[in-house]
């Protein structure tokens, strides 16, 4: 396991500490088993911001689902703070590649739906205008979602997810549908956000150089069955830019693990 | 209000700045209606018919009020219709004009299977009370089995998409029974209910329930699986994720189920009240055809065709209203 040493910010308290410990799992496609994770062992402090990498299908996106809780494993363990991961919980939010907003509730609606089934809309309304106001939807309140373009959407789902003050924020893939100058913009709005608000991040990618541009360690998958291949920590200070010479070094050392030495 | 606009720029063509120039399409509308009337009164009956004074009455009422619209359209809102409909109100006159000829004036027509306009008269003046008195019976009886069924398919359709215990028993006798036409029920309903018009009742229900409880199933049942695990990452319980995910989500398609289940429910009302109910339109129908009153069934019938399209509209207003976050939703 690679030492953190060099954080931007302490880790805070609420932040989650995730603990992967010999996690496989597969599914029955058509009668045959396929596996889809193979020993995964991995433990992320609190605070930290984690980018998953590796091809596409190997399996990233049912670690996220097993840490969300939506499935369950069929080997290994899964624990947040310590505790074992059987059911979603609202500590652990995943905010998905496609916005899914709900079509028939508004924004500001769409925001709130996860204080309101928890019963503690009342209480908590106006954490719903400082989630809107983060990601600057404060104007579209009441604009219904197929009102929106895709980055407004995605932020809005964003809004929807931190307005539960998730102690761990899974992101899959939330800006593979951006066209790129958006996602630009919403790669350097995720990190602020997650310097302010200060939760455990765990994203999934297949993007080099946003892995890069946003993680404190980026962990890479082989093909499926996905096993971890190399972690690699990030020591580099925020806001980062593209053409960072570490960063760099780095795409280069992650395309050749990946097998795209010559690319 | 683009299409009033268009036909403002199209039709208007006299309007001058200052002074409001009347529309003289809406002028020439009101004429025909006026031209109409007069023919009607002018031009004598072939056989004595009653009401053909109220008859041109009513056309030259019609050809002034379109007339006095003409001249007030361009400034009054609520007007536009006239201007929308115009051709519409130009063929009507003539084509009521041609059937008055045909009957009344010229008597071209065998009796008593064809009749004049005026005979549409006689009947809604003379016989209104017991043709009113029909459709509220009709309403009640069809309203009361609607609402049953309705409530009844919704219900059933929740529980068949979500449970999957519910789906394995109930699924095999929806798919036995719901395809019979609730009609072929009738001998067995009329006599194991007490009444006939409770067991109509439990017809139109019937007829009402199955669309609807296999439109709101197949609703909830191709609900994107996204919401539910979005729901429940944020902390959503069983309940939760029924009332306010599935059911949200699965209303569009519990509306077309509704719209099928009313135009099913008219089927069985009509018959249910031809061969057991003693009172409502289908029952009017009936005596009137005992009666030769061919009149009486055509004045029936039009009176039924406007209480079943104002249903379905109210029905597809309440829809818009409800689903008013979709996009692209079909106007009725």
């Amino acid at each position: 396991m690679v030492a953190l040493e060099s954080f931007d910010l302490p880790a805070p308290p609420s932040a989650l500490r995730v603990d992967i410990e010999q996690v496989s799992h597969g599914f029955q496609l058509q009668g045959a088993p396929l596996p889809v994770l193979d020993q995964v062992d991995l433990a992320i402090a609190p605070g930290e911001f984690v980018a998953l990498l590796g091809p596409s299908g190997c399996g990233k996106s049912t670690l996220l689902r097993l840490l969300a809780g939506l499935d369950r494993p069929r080997a290994g363990r899964l624990l947040a703070d310590g505790h074992p991961i059987g059911r979603p919980d609202p500590s652990r939010i995943l905010v998905f590649q496609a916005p899914t907003l709900y079509p028939w509730r508004t924004v500001r609606q769409n925001v709130a739906i996860g204080l309101e089934a928890r019963g503690l809309l009342p209480a908590r309304k106006e954490r719903i205008d400082e989630a809107l106001d983060l990601v600057g939807l404060t104007a579209f309140g009441e604009a219904l979602p197929h009102q929106l373009s895709g980055g407004m959407a995605q932020r809005a789902a964003l809004a929807r997810a931190l307005v539960n003050d998730p102690a761990l924020l899974l992101l899959d893939e939330p800006l593979g549908q951006l066209d790129s100058l958006t996602r630009i913009t919403m790669q350097g709005e995720l990190v602020r956000l997650w310097q302010r608000a200060r939760f455990t991040a765990v994203m999934v990618t297949h993007d080099v150089e946003e892995a890069l541009l946003m993680a404190n360690r980026v962990v890479v998958f082989s093909e499926r069955p996905a096993r971890i291949k190399a972690i690699l920590t990030v020591d580099r200070p925020y806001p980062r830019h593209r053409d960072d010479l570490v960063l760099q070094n780095l795409r280069r050392e992650i395309l050749d693990l990946m097998g795209f030495g010559e690319a | 209000m683009s299409l009033l606009d268009q036909a403002d720029a199209g039709l208007v063509l006299g309007r001058t700045r200052r002074g409001r120039t009347p529309w003289p399409g809406g002028l020439a509308v009101g004429g025909l209606w006026l031209a109409a009337a007069a023919i009607v009164h002018l031009w004598p009956d072939g056989d004595d018919w009653a009401y053909t004074d109220a008859l041109a009455g009513i056309e030259a009422g019609l050809g002034l009020l379109l007339m006095a619209a003409a001249f007030a359209a361009p400034g009054v809102r609520g007007l536009g219709w006239t201007r929308r409909s115009a051709p519409w109100l130009a063929v009507l006159p003539i084509g009521f004009t041609l059937w008055e000829i045909a009957t009344a004036k010229l008597d071209l027509l065998p009796r008593p299977f064809f009749t004049p306009p005026q005979a549409f008269l006689e009947v809604y003046f003379d016989d209104w009370p017991r043709l009113g008195d029909s459709v509220v019976h009709s309403l009640i009886l069809l309203l009361t089995g609607y609402a049953i069924g309705a409530a009844a398919g919704f219900v059933t359709g929740v529980a068949i998409g979500w449970s999957r215990l519910v789906g394995y028993w109930v699924h095999p006798v929806l798919r036995l029974v719901g395809p019979l036409p609730a009609t072929a029920w009738l001998p067995l309903a009329f006599f194991v209910f007490p009444t006939s018009w409770s067991a109509s009742t439990f017809l139109i229900a019937l007829a009402t329930a199955f669309p609807v409880t296999v439109l709101t199933w197949s609703g909830i049942a191709g609900v994107n699986s996204a919401y539910y695990d979005i729901a429940r990452t944020l902390g959503a319980g069983e309940r939760f994720l029924v009332l306010r995910v599935a059911i949200p989500a699965a209303l569009p398609q519990v509306f077309v189920g509704l719209f099928m289940g009313l135009g099913s429910s008219f089927a069985v009302l009509v018959v249910a009240e031809m061969l057991g109910v003693k009172s409502g339109l289908g029952w009017y129908l009936q005596w009137a055809q005992g009666w030769a009153a061919y009149a009486n069934m055509y004045a029936a019938l039009l009176v039924m065709a406007f209480m079943c399209s104002g249903l379905i509209t109210l029905l597809f207003r309440i829809r818009d209203r409800v689903l008013a976050w979709q996009k692209g939703l079909l106007r009725w």
